[in-house]
């Protein structure tokens, strides 16, 4: 542990009366988004503003011959089109790799392709026009000739022979390759009584925010800097990428993030189009806005889950798992992406398989492969849903071989809650997890015993109802571990900085972002307790790296964690030079003297001793009244990053019910429950949405979500019609509960809790319905599980 | 494209003279002519139910609308509603009960939620579930949504016996 509390009162500074932690306090930016008057970038207007429309290839794989713009550019309004060898002055390409991910090839990509497409919707012209309805009849008549190569589509065989290579400069179409082999596998093997084995496969999908992807890129040519205002999760990735391939220096490029419309890791990475946009506003000299329409999120905004993992599990009769392996193929697209790359969530598959598991006898391949389709990435919870569908589906398979309960088989393997610290098979160092206290929790939350006998009973009457359970852990607080030590210059610290004001309010600055998760409040909660301030006179400010301390922003479940313990730090740093203040003001001792309800008072009988406005106004206005040699410090910056751990592991577990209608093929979502443990609850309101919300996410991807492409490459459902997502009416209410195992990493001892209800919903949802077709004898190891799949299955179409 | 045609029309009460041509769509209209961005466009297609305005007292998508339709209507968006009090009560639930994240889709959850708060005195959860079934919400998971509406449900009955 890097760091043990400091005891600065008689209680603790999370303890202190009239504290938040812990309380459900309404998010205090909520009235502004309610009432219409947020600001999202597709809101924003600014003088001489410019809209950019881009023609994107139809084909999945074509040189371009040529591109004929000459009458588009007569169009009214039609400021330019701009090809991407005219660009190419402005703005460099780049190569998705990191250099722990070794191994990892991609190509150089460009902002606006030249000469080749490589995938449907790859940006070949840009049209700035004066209005964006201007910039779309225009990019109707810019002419493009394609002369169409094959498309590689298949990920299977994306690796044969006959197959053309994407990029011939990397050889073949192997992007990376990571082997594991932990254990005594073999030996394991051939000790199991049991050996279950199956292809799990997961449909592509994506994350589809309600607002699409928006930037506004306003060049000052005459201050020679950028200011990008886009709805992303990392501003300060965004200005580091920014200005490295415009040849700028980070400071020239300022980025602001006002409100965001949904970003789910959809708005984390740095996408050509956007790239596009800021060279276009830097080449054109003028403020550039694009916003993508609805299918173009659907074509370039990062898929997700593209895998097909054989799996295999070892185990005796008495339900002891004696060894996984994996062999797990993805295909990502043209492209490895930038700058996080697309071999995370392979590489995470090969972590995160047997986590919450005690045996050591683990192999795991993963191999990920290009194709021509749509770029591939980190959409939330990396790889958790594929490890988990796996691990879960694979314990299933071997509970249902030896004739065990399935949570029977959990109990006798998931790690004890006496265990840690203890490491994975793969290596994962856990601090403190409670997989069976969550369990136990869980049984008794969803009243597993009556839930078995009224599945029984109903099955008498034809009633086809199932249970599945999830069992899962989950990365969040990621330290440098991530991306820094490959090379990423994506900042795993993150600052606050705190100040009084003159009338004795605080004002917070924090690195990390907010897209809805409650970073403002979280923040604000923190500060307030800390300094026995109220949440009302607390106001935050995050996302504009002008105004901000430096840090990586709301990513991979960091920001509570990571961010929230700076706010703390922060806050303490402040209280102690109010009470230095205060101590000078009083001729007292600041060891006497505390703060609550907005005044210093006494800190043994909490009597009001001096208002923290009446402070503020005289160290801002009367300094000349306090004692010789005082010089007030009523601003106080900390940073904070986990040290000891790389990430701080949670775990959960979750257990859906659900009927499956086997004449239709339609699942029913009747209840599901999820017991998470990520350490301090700051808000638990807030816990338990971002789990509701994730569960919801790991619902549509169990049963709707999938970009559906043909054998040439094109998505035949880019649109909200076509392309399913989970609606209000299908789906279940969500009970939540919650152990708490904090991490000592960090005074707050908050992890993440982003991703963990994603991470194990398909699974609990795929379990469920194989638990339902047990007595049809059919298992069915694929999602999205849609009619067509079930009743094929049941041998019923 | 042909030429800009006339419209009269009130927005949230103001009455609006407006040149618009005959493409476009009232989202729009409300967002970039009168700078009224609390209605937003989530798919352009009818979908999403971002762009879910009032229309002479009836919810519309206003990305299926043409500006033009609206001729001598009255038109009210969350701006509006927010301002005449009308959803003050179900706009203080989705606060207490955290029934928003980032907030895209609300404008048009909270109009069509009203819609039905105002036509249904005692929805059940599923009743809700189906009424707002066309509004999207990637964030919430939509529980929260529905305890909110069944709370303002249940406070409009007490209040009005």
């Amino acid at each position: 542990m890097t760091s043990s509390p400091e005891t600065q009162g008689p209680l603790s500074a999370l303890d202190r009366p009239n504290s938040y932690i812990g309380k459900v306090v309404p998010r205090p930016n909520l009235d502004r988004l309610m009432q219409g008057r947020g600001l999202y970038v597709s809101d924003l207007e600014l003088p001489r503003m410019a809209h950019v429309v881009f023609v994107r290839s139809p084909h999945a794989h074509a040189n371009i011959v040529a591109v004929d713009a000459g009458a588009a550019k007569e169009m009214p309004g039609v400021i330019a089109v701009v090809t991407g060898e005219e660009l190419a002055s402005v703005i460099t390409p780049w190569v998705g790799v990191l250099s722990h991910l070794k191994g990892l090839k991609s190509a150089p990509q460009r902002a606006i392709a030249i000469g080749r497409v490589c995938w449907q919707g790859e940006a070949v012209a840009a049209v700035v026009a004066t209005s964006r309805a201007a910039a779309e009849d225009a990019a109707e008549i810019v002419s493009v000739g394609y002369e169409e190569l094959e498309a590689v589509t298949d990920m299977r065989t994306a690796l044969d022979p006959e197959t053309p290579v994407i990029h011939p400069s990397l050889g073949n179409n192997l992007a990376f390759e990571r082997t594991l082999d932990a254990g005594e596998v073999d030996a394991a093997f051939a000790g199991s009584e049991e050996i279950a084995e199956a292809e799990f496969i997961f449909g592509r999908h994506t994350g589809v925010t309600l607002e699409p992807r928006a930037v506004v890129a306003d060049w000052n040519a005459a201050e020679t800097r950028l200011t990008i205002y886009q709805g992303t999760q990392a501003p300060h990735m965004v200005q580091n990428i920014a200005a490295l391939h415009l040849g700028l220096e980070e400071s020239q490029v300022r980025v602001v993030c006002k409100d965001v419309g949904g970003s789910f890791g959809i708005k984390v990475h740095i996408y050509a189009d956007e790239m596009a946009t800021y060279a276009l506003s830097k080449l054109l000299r003028r403020p550039v806005k694009f916003v993508a329409d609805r299918i173009e999120s659907f074509n370039t905004d990062i898929h997700a889950r593209d895998h097909r993992c054989r799996g295999r599990i070892g185990v005796t009769r008495d339900g002891t798992i004696t060894a996984f392996e994996i062999d797990d193929l993805t295909g990502i697209g043209p492209y490895s992406m930038y700058p996080r790359t697309s071999a995370i969530e392979a590489n995470q598959v090969v972590n995160l398989v047997g986590g919450p598991y005690r045996t050591k006898n683990y192999r795991a391949r993963a191999r990920v492969v290009f194709q021509n389709k749509n770029v591939m990435c980190q959409y939330r919870a990396v790889g958790h849903p594929i490890a988990c569908s796996v691990t879960e589906g694979l314990v299933d398979l071997a509970a249902s071989k030896i004739g065990m309960d399935p949570l029977e088989i959990r109990r006798r393997n998931l790690i004890a809650d006496d265990a840690y610290p203890c490491a994975s098979a793969s290596g994962l160092r856990f601090e403190l997890l409670s997989h069976h206290t969550a369990l136990n929790k869980l049984m008794a939350m969803m009243d597993y015993d009556a839930l078995r006998t009224e599945q029984a009973a109903l099955r008498e009457k034809n009633i086809h109802r199932g249970i599945g359970i999830a069992s899962f852990i989950e990365v969040t607080n990621p330290s440098a571990a991530f991306y820094g030590v490959g090379g990423a210059k994506i900042s795993s610290q993150d600052g606050v900085a705190v100040r009084l004001d003159a009338q004795g309010s605080v004002v917070c600055q924090t690195s990390i972002t907010e897209q809805g998760q409650g970073s403002e409040s979280l923040t604000a909660q923190i500060v307030g307790s800390v300094l026995g301030v109220s949440m009302s006179r607390v106001r935050v400010i995050l996302g504009d790296t002008d105004q901000t301390p430096y840090g990586g922003g709301t990513w991979a479940s960091r920001g509570a964690g990571i961010g929230g313990e700076a706010a703390l730090q922060a806050a303490k740093i402040l209280r102690k030079n109010i009470l230095d203040v205060a101590a000078a003001i009083l001729q007292s001792s600041p060891t006497e003297l505390d703060i609550a309800d907005n005044a210093v008072v006494n800190a043994d009988d909490g009597a009001p001793r001096i208002e923290l406005r009446e402070l503020a106004r005289i160290v801002y206005f009367r300094p000349d009244t306090l004692p010789p040699g005082i010089q007030p410090e009523l601003m106080a910056t900390r940073h904070f990053v986990p040290r000891e751990y790389p990430f701080a592991f949670t775990n959960g577990v979750q257990a859906s019910w659900l009927e499956v209608d086997t004449d239709s093929g339609f699942v029913k979502l009747f209840k599901h429950w999820v017991v998470e443990d990520c350490g301090t609850l700051i808000n638990p309101q807030l816990v338990d949405e971002q789990i509701r919300g994730g569960v919801v996410q790991g619902l549509g991807a169990a049963l709707f979500e999938k970009c559906v492409y043909d054998e040439r490459g094109q998505l035949t459902n880019a649109n909200m019609a076509d392309y399913l997502v989970p609606m209000s009416g299908e789906m279940p209410d969500i009970d939540v509960g919650h152990v708490v195992s904090p991490t000592a990493e960090s005074e707050l001892g908050a992890k993440g809790a982003g991703e963990a209800g994603t991470a194990g919903a398909a699974a609990a949802v795929a379990n469920a319905v194989n638990d339902a077709l047990r007595p049809f004898g059919a298992v069915i190891t694929e999602i999205p599980l849609t009619p067509q799949l079930i009743l094929t299955s049941l041998k019923r179409i | 494209m042909t030429a800009p045609l006339p419209i009269s029309l009130h927005v949230n009460g103001e009455r609006v003279e407006a040149q618009v041509l005959p493409r476009l769509n009232l989202a729009d209209f409300l967002r970039e002519h009168l700078k009224l961005t609390g209605t937003h466009v989530g798919c352009e297609h009818g979908v999403c139910g971002a762009c879910t305005v009032r229309v002479d007292g009836e919810i519309v998508r206003s990305c299926l609308t043409l500006a033009v339709q609206t001729q001598g209507s009255c038109v009210e968006t969350i701006e509006g509603l927010s301002d005449s009090g009308e959803i003050t009560d179900l706009q203080n639930a989705f606060r207490e009960r955290n029934a928003l994240q980032c907030g895209f889709c609300t404008p048009g959850m909270l109009i069509a939620a009203q819609d039905l708060l105002k036509h249904e005195k005692e929805p059940d959860r599923a009743q809700i579930r189906e009424h707002l079934s066309g509004n999207y919400c990637r964030c919430t998971g939509y529980q929260a949504i529905i305890d909110a509406v069944e709370e303002t449900a249940g406070m409009r009955r007490e209040r009005k016996p």
